[in-house]
Protein backbone atom coordinates (compact mmCIF):
# COMPACT_ATOMS: atom_id res chain seq x y z
CA UNK A 1 0.00 0.00 0.00
CA UNK A 2 2.75 2.38 1.03
CA UNK A 3 6.20 2.15 -0.48
CA UNK A 4 8.88 4.60 0.57
CA UNK A 5 11.89 4.25 -1.71
CA UNK A 6 15.24 5.86 -0.91
CA UNK A 7 13.57 9.05 0.31
CA UNK A 8 15.84 11.93 1.33
CA UNK A 9 14.86 15.35 2.67
CA UNK A 10 16.79 18.33 3.95
CA UNK A 11 16.13 21.61 5.73
CA UNK A 12 18.66 23.96 4.20
CA UNK A 13 22.02 22.27 4.51
CA UNK A 14 20.94 19.83 7.23
CA UNK A 15 19.92 16.40 5.98
CA UNK A 16 16.82 15.27 7.91
CA UNK A 17 16.19 12.04 6.05
CA UNK A 18 18.90 10.09 4.27
CA UNK A 19 17.73 7.45 1.77
CA UNK A 20 14.97 6.02 3.93
CA UNK A 21 13.20 2.94 2.54
CA UNK A 22 10.39 0.78 3.89
CA UNK A 23 6.96 -0.44 2.94
CA UNK A 24 3.67 -1.14 4.68
CA UNK A 25 1.20 -3.63 3.20
CA UNK A 26 -2.60 -3.55 3.39
CA UNK A 27 -3.84 -4.63 6.81
CA UNK A 28 -0.47 -4.04 8.44
CA UNK A 29 0.21 -1.77 11.38
CA UNK A 30 3.60 -0.09 11.27
CA UNK A 31 5.17 2.03 14.00
CA UNK A 32 7.47 4.91 13.11
CA UNK A 33 9.69 5.18 16.16
CA UNK A 34 12.24 7.81 17.07
CA UNK A 35 13.02 10.67 19.42
CA UNK A 36 12.29 14.33 18.69
CA UNK A 37 14.29 15.54 15.75
CA UNK A 38 14.79 12.04 14.34
CA UNK A 39 12.77 12.97 11.25
CA UNK A 40 9.40 11.35 12.02
CA UNK A 41 7.37 14.45 11.26
CA UNK A 42 9.38 15.22 8.13
CA UNK A 43 8.84 11.68 6.87
CA UNK A 44 5.09 11.97 7.55
CA UNK A 45 4.95 15.24 5.64
CA UNK A 46 6.84 13.80 2.70
CA UNK A 47 4.45 10.84 2.55
CA UNK A 48 1.46 13.20 2.76
CA UNK A 49 2.87 15.31 -0.05
CA UNK A 50 3.28 18.43 2.11
CA UNK A 51 7.06 18.47 1.67
CA UNK A 52 8.97 17.73 -1.51
CA UNK A 53 11.42 14.85 -1.46
CA UNK A 54 15.07 15.66 -1.94
CA UNK A 55 15.37 12.35 -3.77
CA UNK A 56 13.56 9.04 -3.86
CA UNK A 57 9.87 8.23 -4.30
CA UNK A 58 6.73 7.63 -2.30
CA UNK A 59 4.11 5.30 -3.78
CA UNK A 60 0.62 4.90 -2.39
CA UNK A 61 -1.42 2.05 -3.89
CA UNK A 62 1.26 1.76 -6.54
CA UNK A 63 1.04 5.37 -7.72
CA UNK A 64 3.86 7.84 -7.19
CA UNK A 65 2.60 10.56 -4.90
CA UNK A 66 3.54 14.11 -5.81
CA UNK A 67 1.00 16.26 -3.98
CA UNK A 68 -1.35 16.13 -1.02
CA UNK A 69 -4.89 14.87 -1.43
CA UNK A 70 -7.78 13.01 0.12
CA UNK A 71 -6.48 9.53 -0.76
CA UNK A 72 -4.63 9.25 2.57
CA UNK A 73 -6.44 9.38 5.91
CA UNK A 74 -4.48 11.62 8.26
CA UNK A 75 -4.72 12.31 11.98
CA UNK A 76 -2.62 15.33 13.06
CA UNK A 77 -1.02 15.44 16.48
CA UNK A 78 -3.28 18.17 17.72
CA UNK A 79 -6.48 19.93 16.73
CA UNK A 80 -7.33 23.53 17.46
CA UNK A 81 -10.98 23.44 18.57
CA UNK A 82 -12.08 25.37 21.65
CA UNK A 83 -14.85 23.84 23.79
CA UNK A 84 -17.34 26.42 22.45
CA UNK A 85 -16.55 25.79 18.77
CA UNK A 86 -19.84 24.72 17.17
CA UNK A 87 -18.37 21.65 15.46
CA UNK A 88 -20.06 18.45 16.55
CA UNK A 89 -18.44 15.03 16.35
CA UNK A 90 -20.81 14.16 13.50
CA UNK A 91 -19.84 17.33 11.57
CA UNK A 92 -16.13 16.70 11.91
CA UNK A 93 -16.42 13.10 10.71
CA UNK A 94 -18.55 14.23 7.75
CA UNK A 95 -15.78 16.68 6.80
CA UNK A 96 -13.64 13.58 6.23
CA UNK A 97 -15.83 12.82 3.21
CA UNK A 98 -15.83 16.20 1.48
CA UNK A 99 -14.20 18.82 3.72
CA UNK A 100 -11.71 19.75 1.00
CA UNK A 101 -14.43 20.73 -1.48
CA UNK A 102 -15.80 24.22 -1.93
CA UNK A 103 -19.28 25.29 -0.87
CA UNK A 104 -21.62 24.31 1.94
CA UNK A 105 -22.27 20.64 2.72
CA UNK A 106 -25.59 19.23 1.62
CA UNK A 107 -26.76 16.45 3.91
CA UNK A 108 -27.71 13.22 2.19
CA UNK A 109 -28.86 9.94 3.62
CA UNK A 110 -25.81 8.15 2.25
CA UNK A 111 -23.47 10.69 3.84
CA UNK A 112 -25.25 10.35 7.16
CA UNK A 113 -25.11 6.56 7.03
CA UNK A 114 -21.38 6.58 6.25
CA UNK A 115 -20.79 8.86 9.25
CA UNK A 116 -22.94 6.74 11.58
CA UNK A 117 -21.15 3.54 10.51
CA UNK A 118 -17.75 5.07 11.13
CA UNK A 119 -18.75 6.49 14.54
CA UNK A 120 -19.92 3.01 15.46
CA UNK A 121 -16.70 1.41 14.18
CA UNK A 122 -14.55 3.56 16.48
CA UNK A 123 -17.00 3.36 19.39
CA UNK A 124 -18.11 6.97 19.77
CA UNK A 125 -21.73 6.75 18.55
CA UNK A 126 -22.99 8.11 21.86
CA UNK A 127 -20.93 11.28 21.36
CA UNK A 128 -22.24 11.99 17.85
CA UNK A 129 -23.87 15.28 18.81
CA UNK A 130 -21.31 16.51 21.33
CA UNK A 131 -18.99 19.41 20.49
CA UNK A 132 -15.56 18.05 19.60
CA UNK A 133 -13.82 20.65 21.77
CA UNK A 134 -15.49 19.31 24.92
CA UNK A 135 -14.20 15.73 24.54
CA UNK A 136 -11.27 14.13 26.35
CA UNK A 137 -8.01 13.48 24.52
CA UNK A 138 -8.78 9.79 23.96
CA UNK A 139 -12.28 10.55 22.66
CA UNK A 140 -10.95 13.23 20.32
CA UNK A 141 -8.39 10.75 19.01
CA UNK A 142 -11.17 8.27 18.18
CA UNK A 143 -13.20 10.98 16.45
CA UNK A 144 -10.18 12.01 14.39
CA UNK A 145 -9.60 8.38 13.40
CA UNK A 146 -13.23 8.19 12.24
CA UNK A 147 -12.73 11.44 10.32
CA UNK A 148 -9.63 10.04 8.64
CA UNK A 149 -11.25 6.72 7.71
CA UNK A 150 -14.72 7.74 6.58
CA UNK A 151 -13.61 8.27 2.98
CA UNK A 152 -12.17 4.70 3.01
CA UNK A 153 -8.53 5.49 2.23
CA UNK A 154 -6.08 2.63 1.70
CA UNK A 155 -3.53 4.26 4.02
CA UNK A 156 -4.01 5.79 7.47
CA UNK A 157 -1.28 8.08 8.87
CA UNK A 158 -1.25 9.20 12.50
CA UNK A 159 1.19 11.75 13.95
CA UNK A 160 1.97 10.84 17.58
CA UNK A 161 -1.57 9.60 18.33
CA UNK A 162 -0.52 8.35 21.77
CA UNK A 163 1.04 11.59 23.00
CA UNK A 164 -0.94 13.33 25.74
CA UNK A 165 -3.16 10.32 26.45
CA UNK A 166 -3.42 8.62 29.81
CA UNK A 167 -2.37 4.96 30.13
CA UNK A 168 -5.81 3.49 29.61
CA UNK A 169 -6.53 5.68 26.58
CA UNK A 170 -3.18 4.64 25.08
CA UNK A 171 -4.11 0.96 25.26
CA UNK A 172 -7.62 1.69 23.93
CA UNK A 173 -6.38 3.61 20.92
CA UNK A 174 -3.71 1.01 20.13
CA UNK A 175 -6.28 -1.80 20.26
CA UNK A 176 -8.63 0.22 18.06
CA UNK A 177 -5.93 0.84 15.44
CA UNK A 178 -4.98 -2.83 15.35
CA UNK A 179 -8.61 -3.81 14.86
CA UNK A 180 -9.07 -1.23 12.09
CA UNK A 181 -5.98 -2.43 10.22
CA UNK A 182 -7.20 -6.02 10.38
CA UNK A 183 -10.93 -5.44 9.76
CA UNK A 184 -10.72 -2.82 7.04
CA UNK A 185 -7.53 -3.88 5.31
CA UNK A 186 -6.03 -0.43 5.79
CA UNK A 187 -2.29 0.10 6.00
CA UNK A 188 -1.65 2.01 9.24
CA UNK A 189 1.50 4.05 9.86
CA UNK A 190 1.80 5.86 13.18
CA UNK A 191 4.66 7.73 14.78
CA UNK A 192 5.55 7.36 18.46
CA UNK A 193 8.34 8.09 20.91
CA UNK A 194 8.07 4.75 22.58
CA UNK A 195 7.83 1.33 21.02
CA UNK A 196 6.30 -0.43 24.02
CA UNK A 197 2.58 0.32 23.71
CA UNK A 198 2.78 -0.88 20.11
CA UNK A 199 4.78 -4.10 20.67
CA UNK A 200 1.76 -6.40 20.96
CA UNK A 201 0.15 -5.23 17.73
CA UNK A 202 2.90 -3.97 15.45
CA UNK A 203 3.50 -5.97 12.25
CA UNK A 204 6.46 -3.83 11.29
CA UNK A 205 8.61 -1.11 12.79
CA UNK A 206 10.58 1.70 11.22
CA UNK A 207 13.17 3.02 13.65
CA UNK A 208 14.49 6.48 12.81
CA UNK A 209 17.66 8.00 14.21
CA UNK A 210 19.46 11.04 12.85
CA UNK A 211 17.86 10.68 9.44
CA UNK A 212 18.63 6.99 8.97
CA UNK A 213 16.08 4.24 9.23
CA UNK A 214 16.06 0.56 10.12
CA UNK A 215 12.90 -1.32 9.26
CA UNK A 216 11.55 -4.83 9.62
CA UNK A 217 9.73 -6.85 12.27
CA UNK A 218 10.33 -5.77 15.85
CA UNK A 219 12.59 -8.79 16.31
CA UNK A 220 14.73 -7.72 13.40
CA UNK A 221 15.03 -4.08 14.41
CA UNK A 222 14.86 -3.68 18.18
CA UNK A 223 18.29 -5.26 18.72
CA UNK A 224 21.47 -3.90 20.21
CA UNK A 225 23.54 -4.47 17.07
CA UNK A 226 20.99 -2.96 14.67
CA UNK A 227 20.27 0.09 16.82
CA UNK A 228 23.96 0.63 17.62
CA UNK A 229 24.69 0.76 13.92
CA UNK A 230 21.71 3.08 13.37
CA UNK A 231 22.72 5.53 16.10
CA UNK A 232 26.45 5.17 15.45
CA UNK A 233 26.75 4.72 19.20
CA UNK A 234 26.67 1.70 21.53
CA UNK A 235 23.03 0.94 22.40
CA UNK A 236 21.71 -1.69 24.77
CA UNK A 237 18.28 -3.28 24.55
CA UNK A 238 16.97 -4.57 27.86
CA UNK A 239 13.94 -6.81 28.10
CA UNK A 240 11.67 -7.09 31.08
CA UNK A 241 8.13 -8.51 31.30
CA UNK A 242 7.63 -8.39 27.56
CA UNK A 243 8.71 -4.77 27.38
CA UNK A 244 11.91 -3.37 26.01
CA UNK A 245 14.11 -0.59 27.19
CA UNK A 246 16.45 1.03 24.70
CA UNK A 247 19.42 2.54 26.52
CA UNK A 248 22.54 4.41 25.56
CA UNK A 249 25.64 2.19 25.86
CA UNK A 250 28.32 2.54 28.50
CA UNK A 251 29.68 -0.28 30.63
CA UNK A 252 27.34 -3.24 30.75
CA UNK A 253 25.97 -3.75 34.26
CA UNK A 254 26.26 -7.30 35.49
CA UNK A 255 23.18 -9.43 35.84
CA UNK A 256 21.17 -7.75 33.12
CA UNK A 257 20.61 -9.51 29.84
CA UNK A 258 21.55 -7.18 27.06
CA UNK A 259 21.82 -9.62 24.24
CA UNK A 260 19.62 -7.74 21.81
CA UNK A 261 17.28 -10.66 21.41
CA UNK A 262 13.90 -10.09 19.85
CA UNK A 263 11.27 -8.03 21.54
CA UNK A 264 7.99 -9.59 22.62
CA UNK A 265 8.92 -12.97 21.24
CA UNK A 266 8.59 -11.81 17.65
CA UNK A 267 12.29 -12.09 17.07
CA UNK A 268 14.31 -14.75 15.37
CA UNK A 269 17.43 -15.04 17.50
CA UNK B 1 -50.13 49.57 15.54
CA UNK B 2 -50.82 53.24 15.90
CA UNK B 3 -51.83 54.46 19.30
CA UNK B 4 -50.85 51.40 21.36
CA UNK B 5 -47.29 51.30 20.00
CA UNK B 6 -46.76 55.05 20.03
CA UNK B 7 -44.66 54.98 23.21
CA UNK B 8 -42.32 52.45 21.58
CA UNK B 9 -42.01 53.94 18.13
CA UNK B 10 -41.83 57.69 18.48
CA UNK B 11 -43.64 59.67 15.76
CA UNK B 12 -41.95 59.64 12.39
CA UNK B 13 -39.85 56.50 12.92
CA UNK B 14 -41.38 54.65 9.98
CA UNK B 15 -41.50 57.62 7.61
CA UNK B 16 -38.20 59.36 8.20
CA UNK B 17 -35.86 58.75 5.22
CA UNK B 18 -32.67 58.72 7.34
CA UNK B 19 -34.24 56.07 9.59
CA UNK B 20 -35.17 53.93 6.58
CA UNK B 21 -31.60 54.12 5.25
CA UNK B 22 -30.26 53.35 8.74
CA UNK B 23 -32.57 50.35 9.17
CA UNK B 24 -31.69 48.96 5.73
CA UNK B 25 -27.94 49.47 5.97
CA UNK B 26 -27.90 48.38 9.61
CA UNK B 27 -29.80 45.19 8.80
CA UNK B 28 -27.61 44.20 5.87
CA UNK B 29 -24.38 45.01 7.70
CA UNK B 30 -25.50 43.11 10.79
CA UNK B 31 -26.12 39.94 8.76
CA UNK B 32 -22.76 40.20 6.95
CA UNK B 33 -20.87 40.93 10.17
CA UNK B 34 -22.52 38.04 11.97
CA UNK B 35 -21.79 35.48 9.24
CA UNK B 36 -18.18 36.56 8.75
CA UNK B 37 -17.74 37.15 12.50
CA UNK B 38 -18.79 33.60 13.42
CA UNK B 39 -15.80 32.33 11.42
CA UNK B 40 -13.61 35.06 12.93
CA UNK B 41 -14.35 33.70 16.40
CA UNK B 42 -14.08 30.07 15.26
CA UNK B 43 -10.67 30.73 13.66
CA UNK B 44 -9.42 32.81 16.60
CA UNK B 45 -8.85 35.87 14.38
CA UNK B 46 -10.66 38.46 16.49
CA UNK B 47 -7.42 40.38 16.85
CA UNK B 48 -7.03 40.58 13.06
CA UNK B 49 -10.64 41.81 12.84
CA UNK B 50 -10.02 44.53 15.38
CA UNK B 51 -6.75 45.52 13.72
CA UNK B 52 -8.52 45.88 10.36
CA UNK B 53 -11.08 48.11 12.03
CA UNK B 54 -8.36 50.38 13.39
CA UNK B 55 -6.64 50.45 10.01
CA UNK B 56 -10.01 51.46 8.58
CA UNK B 57 -9.94 54.62 10.70
CA UNK B 58 -6.93 55.77 8.67
CA UNK B 59 -8.83 54.96 5.46
CA UNK B 60 -12.01 56.72 6.54
CA UNK B 61 -10.18 59.86 7.61
CA UNK B 62 -8.14 59.88 4.38
CA UNK B 63 -11.39 59.63 2.41
CA UNK B 64 -12.86 62.61 4.24
CA UNK B 65 -9.72 64.58 3.49
CA UNK B 66 -10.00 63.65 -0.19
CA UNK B 67 -13.69 64.49 -0.22
CA UNK B 68 -14.93 60.99 -1.14
CA UNK B 69 -17.35 58.76 0.84
CA UNK B 70 -15.74 57.25 3.94
CA UNK B 71 -16.85 53.75 2.86
CA UNK B 72 -14.45 53.85 -0.09
CA UNK B 73 -11.61 54.76 2.29
CA UNK B 74 -12.52 51.93 4.66
CA UNK B 75 -12.65 49.38 1.84
CA UNK B 76 -9.39 50.42 0.14
CA UNK B 77 -7.38 50.58 3.37
CA UNK B 78 -8.84 47.40 4.83
CA UNK B 79 -8.26 45.32 1.72
CA UNK B 80 -4.70 46.64 1.41
CA UNK B 81 -4.05 45.98 5.08
CA UNK B 82 -5.43 42.45 4.76
CA UNK B 83 -3.09 41.85 1.82
CA UNK B 84 -0.08 43.14 3.76
CA UNK B 85 -0.98 41.06 6.81
CA UNK B 86 -1.27 38.00 4.56
CA UNK B 87 2.04 38.70 2.82
CA UNK B 88 4.19 39.28 5.89
CA UNK B 89 2.40 36.84 8.20
CA UNK B 90 2.09 33.06 8.25
CA UNK B 91 5.79 32.30 7.76
CA UNK B 92 6.21 31.36 11.39
CA UNK B 93 3.68 30.41 14.05
CA UNK B 94 3.41 33.83 15.69
CA UNK B 95 3.86 35.58 12.36
CA UNK B 96 0.23 36.47 11.93
CA UNK B 97 -0.12 38.28 15.25
CA UNK B 98 3.15 40.14 14.81
CA UNK B 99 2.31 41.15 11.24
CA UNK B 100 -1.10 42.33 12.40
CA UNK B 101 0.43 44.37 15.19
CA UNK B 102 2.96 46.06 12.92
CA UNK B 103 0.35 47.04 10.32
CA UNK B 104 -1.95 48.20 13.10
CA UNK B 105 0.58 50.52 14.69
CA UNK B 106 1.56 52.12 11.40
CA UNK B 107 -2.01 52.81 10.37
CA UNK B 108 -3.10 54.27 13.68
CA UNK B 109 -0.26 56.75 13.21
CA UNK B 110 -1.64 57.61 9.78
CA UNK B 111 -5.12 57.97 11.25
CA UNK B 112 -3.76 60.46 13.79
CA UNK B 113 -2.26 62.52 10.97
CA UNK B 114 -5.34 62.43 8.71
CA UNK B 115 -7.80 63.15 11.53
CA UNK B 116 -5.68 66.11 12.59
CA UNK B 117 -5.74 67.45 9.03
CA UNK B 118 -9.51 66.80 8.81
CA UNK B 119 -10.06 68.76 12.00
CA UNK B 120 -7.86 71.63 10.88
CA UNK B 121 -9.46 71.89 7.44
CA UNK B 122 -13.08 71.58 8.59
CA UNK B 123 -12.52 73.47 11.83
CA UNK B 124 -14.75 71.00 13.70
CA UNK B 125 -14.29 67.66 15.44
CA UNK B 126 -17.25 66.20 13.52
CA UNK B 127 -15.01 64.29 11.13
CA UNK B 128 -13.19 62.55 13.94
CA UNK B 129 -16.40 61.45 15.62
CA UNK B 130 -17.90 60.37 12.31
CA UNK B 131 -14.94 58.18 11.31
CA UNK B 132 -14.22 56.66 14.70
CA UNK B 133 -17.73 56.25 16.08
CA UNK B 134 -19.93 56.44 12.98
CA UNK B 135 -23.41 57.75 12.53
CA UNK B 136 -25.78 55.52 10.66
CA UNK B 137 -28.42 58.28 10.49
CA UNK B 138 -26.20 60.46 8.29
CA UNK B 139 -25.64 57.92 5.47
CA UNK B 140 -26.83 58.91 2.01
CA UNK B 141 -29.52 56.74 0.36
CA UNK B 142 -27.20 56.26 -2.61
CA UNK B 143 -24.97 54.14 -0.37
CA UNK B 144 -27.57 51.40 0.05
CA UNK B 145 -26.87 49.50 -3.22
CA UNK B 146 -23.12 49.71 -2.60
CA UNK B 147 -23.50 48.28 0.89
CA UNK B 148 -25.73 45.48 -0.40
CA UNK B 149 -23.26 44.61 -3.19
CA UNK B 150 -20.16 44.58 -0.96
CA UNK B 151 -22.06 42.59 1.66
CA UNK B 152 -23.08 40.03 -0.96
CA UNK B 153 -19.46 39.61 -2.10
CA UNK B 154 -18.31 39.09 1.49
CA UNK B 155 -20.98 36.50 2.32
CA UNK B 156 -20.52 34.76 -1.04
CA UNK B 157 -16.82 34.31 -0.29
CA UNK B 158 -17.61 32.70 3.05
CA UNK B 159 -20.22 30.41 1.50
CA UNK B 160 -17.80 29.40 -1.26
CA UNK B 161 -14.99 28.64 1.20
CA UNK B 162 -17.29 27.14 3.87
CA UNK B 163 -15.98 23.56 4.10
CA UNK B 164 -12.25 24.29 3.69
CA UNK B 165 -12.62 27.11 6.23
CA UNK B 166 -14.15 24.77 8.79
CA UNK B 167 -11.56 22.09 8.07
CA UNK B 168 -8.65 24.52 8.50
CA UNK B 169 -10.27 25.84 11.68
CA UNK B 170 -9.97 22.29 13.04
CA UNK B 171 -6.33 22.05 11.93
CA UNK B 172 -4.42 23.82 9.16
CA UNK B 173 -2.16 20.80 8.87
CA UNK B 174 -5.15 18.48 8.44
CA UNK B 175 -6.64 20.71 5.74
CA UNK B 176 -3.31 20.89 3.92
CA UNK B 177 -2.97 17.11 4.08
CA UNK B 178 -6.37 16.81 2.40
CA UNK B 179 -5.17 18.94 -0.50
CA UNK B 180 -6.75 22.21 0.64
CA UNK B 181 -4.67 25.23 -0.35
CA UNK B 182 -4.74 26.60 3.16
CA UNK B 183 -3.03 29.86 2.37
CA UNK B 184 -5.39 30.69 -0.48
CA UNK B 185 -8.41 29.89 1.67
CA UNK B 186 -7.01 32.07 4.46
CA UNK B 187 -6.43 34.94 2.06
CA UNK B 188 -9.96 34.63 0.66
CA UNK B 189 -11.36 34.71 4.17
CA UNK B 190 -9.26 37.74 5.08
CA UNK B 191 -10.74 39.56 2.07
CA UNK B 192 -14.27 38.73 3.26
CA UNK B 193 -13.27 39.98 6.72
CA UNK B 194 -11.87 43.24 5.30
CA UNK B 195 -15.15 43.91 3.48
CA UNK B 196 -17.29 43.04 6.51
CA UNK B 197 -15.22 45.29 8.77
CA UNK B 198 -15.49 48.16 6.27
CA UNK B 199 -19.28 47.84 6.20
CA UNK B 200 -19.44 47.64 9.96
CA UNK B 201 -17.17 50.69 10.23
CA UNK B 202 -19.44 52.80 8.07
CA UNK B 203 -22.40 51.79 10.24
CA UNK B 204 -21.11 52.12 13.79
CA UNK B 205 -17.66 53.64 13.27
CA UNK B 206 -14.21 52.20 12.74
CA UNK B 207 -13.37 51.82 16.42
CA UNK B 208 -16.67 50.16 17.32
CA UNK B 209 -16.99 47.92 14.27
CA UNK B 210 -15.51 44.89 16.04
CA UNK B 211 -18.51 44.90 18.37
CA UNK B 212 -20.86 44.05 15.52
CA UNK B 213 -18.39 41.54 14.08
CA UNK B 214 -17.58 39.57 17.20
CA UNK B 215 -20.42 40.31 19.65
CA UNK B 216 -23.35 38.51 17.97
CA UNK B 217 -21.07 35.64 16.88
CA UNK B 218 -19.73 35.17 20.40
CA UNK B 219 -23.27 35.21 21.80
CA UNK B 220 -24.38 32.61 19.24
CA UNK B 221 -21.48 30.26 20.03
CA UNK B 222 -22.60 30.25 23.66
CA UNK B 223 -25.99 28.82 22.82
CA UNK B 224 -25.67 26.89 19.54
CA UNK B 225 -23.78 23.62 19.11
CA UNK B 226 -24.09 23.48 15.30
CA UNK B 227 -22.33 25.87 12.98
CA UNK B 228 -25.40 26.39 10.79
CA UNK B 229 -27.49 27.20 13.86
CA UNK B 230 -24.79 29.51 15.18
CA UNK B 231 -24.76 31.44 11.90
CA UNK B 232 -28.54 31.93 11.97
CA UNK B 233 -28.57 32.88 15.66
CA UNK B 234 -25.69 35.31 15.15
CA UNK B 235 -27.40 36.96 12.18
CA UNK B 236 -30.71 37.26 14.02
CA UNK B 237 -28.96 38.60 17.13
CA UNK B 238 -26.98 41.13 15.11
CA UNK B 239 -30.00 42.41 13.20
CA UNK B 240 -32.13 42.54 16.35
CA UNK B 241 -29.48 44.42 18.32
CA UNK B 242 -28.84 46.86 15.49
CA UNK B 243 -32.50 47.67 14.92
CA UNK B 244 -33.18 47.95 18.63
CA UNK B 245 -30.20 50.27 18.96
CA UNK B 246 -31.48 52.45 16.11
CA UNK B 247 -34.92 52.59 17.71
CA UNK B 248 -33.54 53.50 21.12
CA UNK B 249 -31.34 56.21 19.61
CA UNK B 250 -34.31 57.64 17.71
CA UNK B 251 -36.58 57.59 20.72
CA UNK B 252 -33.89 58.95 23.03
CA UNK B 253 -34.11 62.31 21.32
CA UNK B 254 -37.49 62.77 23.00
CA UNK B 255 -36.42 61.24 26.32
CA UNK B 256 -33.45 63.56 26.64
CA UNK B 257 -35.26 66.62 25.40
CA UNK B 258 -33.51 67.02 22.06
CA UNK B 259 -29.92 65.87 22.12
CA UNK B 260 -30.45 62.08 22.19
CA UNK B 261 -27.81 59.37 22.55
CA UNK B 262 -25.36 58.44 19.78
CA UNK B 263 -26.82 55.60 17.72
CA UNK B 264 -23.53 53.68 17.75
CA UNK B 265 -23.59 53.68 21.54
CA UNK B 266 -27.13 52.32 21.55
CA UNK B 267 -26.26 49.50 19.11
CA UNK B 268 -23.06 48.48 20.89
CA UNK B 269 -24.78 48.59 24.29
CA UNK B 270 -27.52 46.29 23.01
CA UNK B 271 -24.95 43.88 21.54
CA UNK B 272 -23.17 43.78 24.89
CA UNK B 273 -26.38 43.15 26.85
CA UNK B 274 -27.28 40.28 24.50
CA UNK B 275 -23.81 38.78 25.00
CA UNK B 276 -24.16 39.03 28.78
CA UNK B 277 -27.59 37.41 28.63
CA UNK B 278 -26.37 34.60 26.35
CA UNK B 279 -24.12 33.37 29.17
CA UNK B 280 -27.10 32.69 31.41
CA UNK B 281 -28.30 29.36 29.93
CA UNK B 282 -24.84 27.82 30.35
CA UNK B 283 -24.57 29.08 33.93
CA UNK B 284 -27.97 27.66 34.79
CA UNK B 285 -27.04 24.28 33.26
CA UNK B 286 -23.77 24.14 35.17
CA UNK B 287 -25.41 25.17 38.43
CA UNK B 288 -28.00 22.40 38.13
CA UNK B 289 -25.47 19.67 37.41
CA UNK B 290 -23.82 18.06 40.44
CA UNK B 291 -20.05 18.38 40.49
CA UNK B 292 -18.36 15.37 38.88
CA UNK B 293 -15.27 13.60 40.21
CA UNK B 294 -12.17 15.73 40.11
CA UNK B 295 -9.79 15.36 37.25
CA UNK B 296 -6.94 12.95 37.77
CA UNK B 297 -3.56 14.64 37.65
CA UNK B 298 -1.08 14.14 34.85
CA UNK B 299 0.46 10.72 34.46
CA UNK B 300 3.71 10.64 36.39
CA UNK B 301 6.90 8.69 36.13
CA UNK B 302 6.29 7.66 32.55
CA UNK B 303 9.41 6.50 30.77
CA UNK B 304 7.07 5.92 27.89
CA UNK B 305 6.62 9.51 26.87
CA UNK B 306 9.73 11.38 27.96
CA UNK B 307 8.83 14.84 26.78
CA UNK B 308 5.72 16.25 25.22
CA UNK B 309 6.14 17.87 21.81
CA UNK B 310 3.25 20.16 22.51
CA UNK B 311 1.50 21.60 25.49
CA UNK B 312 -0.38 18.85 27.24
CA UNK B 313 -4.03 18.66 26.28
CA UNK B 314 -6.84 18.60 28.79
CA UNK B 315 -6.17 15.78 31.24
CA UNK B 316 -8.34 12.73 30.88
CA UNK B 317 -11.13 12.58 33.40
CA UNK B 318 -12.32 9.44 35.04
CA UNK B 319 -15.98 10.09 34.54
CA UNK B 320 -18.55 12.30 32.91
CA UNK B 321 -17.84 15.72 34.27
Amino acid sequence: MLEVEEVSAAFGARAVLDRVSFSVAAGELCGLIGTNGAGKTTLMKVVLGLLPTGGGRVRVSGRVRTRSGADIGYVPQKIQLEPDAPIRVRDLVALGIDGHRLGVPLGSRRRRRAVDEMLDAVGVSRLANARVGTLSGGEQQRVMIAHALVARPSLLLLDEPLANLDMRAVDDVVALLARIAADQGVAVLLSAHDVNPLLPVMDRVVYLASGHAASGTTGQVIRADVLSRLYGHPIRVVQAEGRVLVLAGGPEPSGVAANGCGASGAGDC
Amino acid sequence: MGASLAPVFEPGFFTSPPVLVAVTVGGVVAVVSAVVGTFTVLRGQSFAGHALADVGSAGGSAALLAGVPTLSGFVVFNVLAAAVMELIGLRRPRGRDLATGVVLGASLGLAALFLYEDTVSSNTTGATVNVLFGSVFTLSPGLVPVVVALGAVSVALVVLLYRPLVLSSVSDELAAARGVRVRLVGAGYLLALALAVSLSAVTIGAILSTALLVGPAASALRVASRLATALVVAAATGVGATWLGILVAYDSVDWTGGSGWPVSFCIVATVFLVYAASGLPGRVRRARRPAGPRTVGPVVGSLARPEPDVEPGPPETTGEG
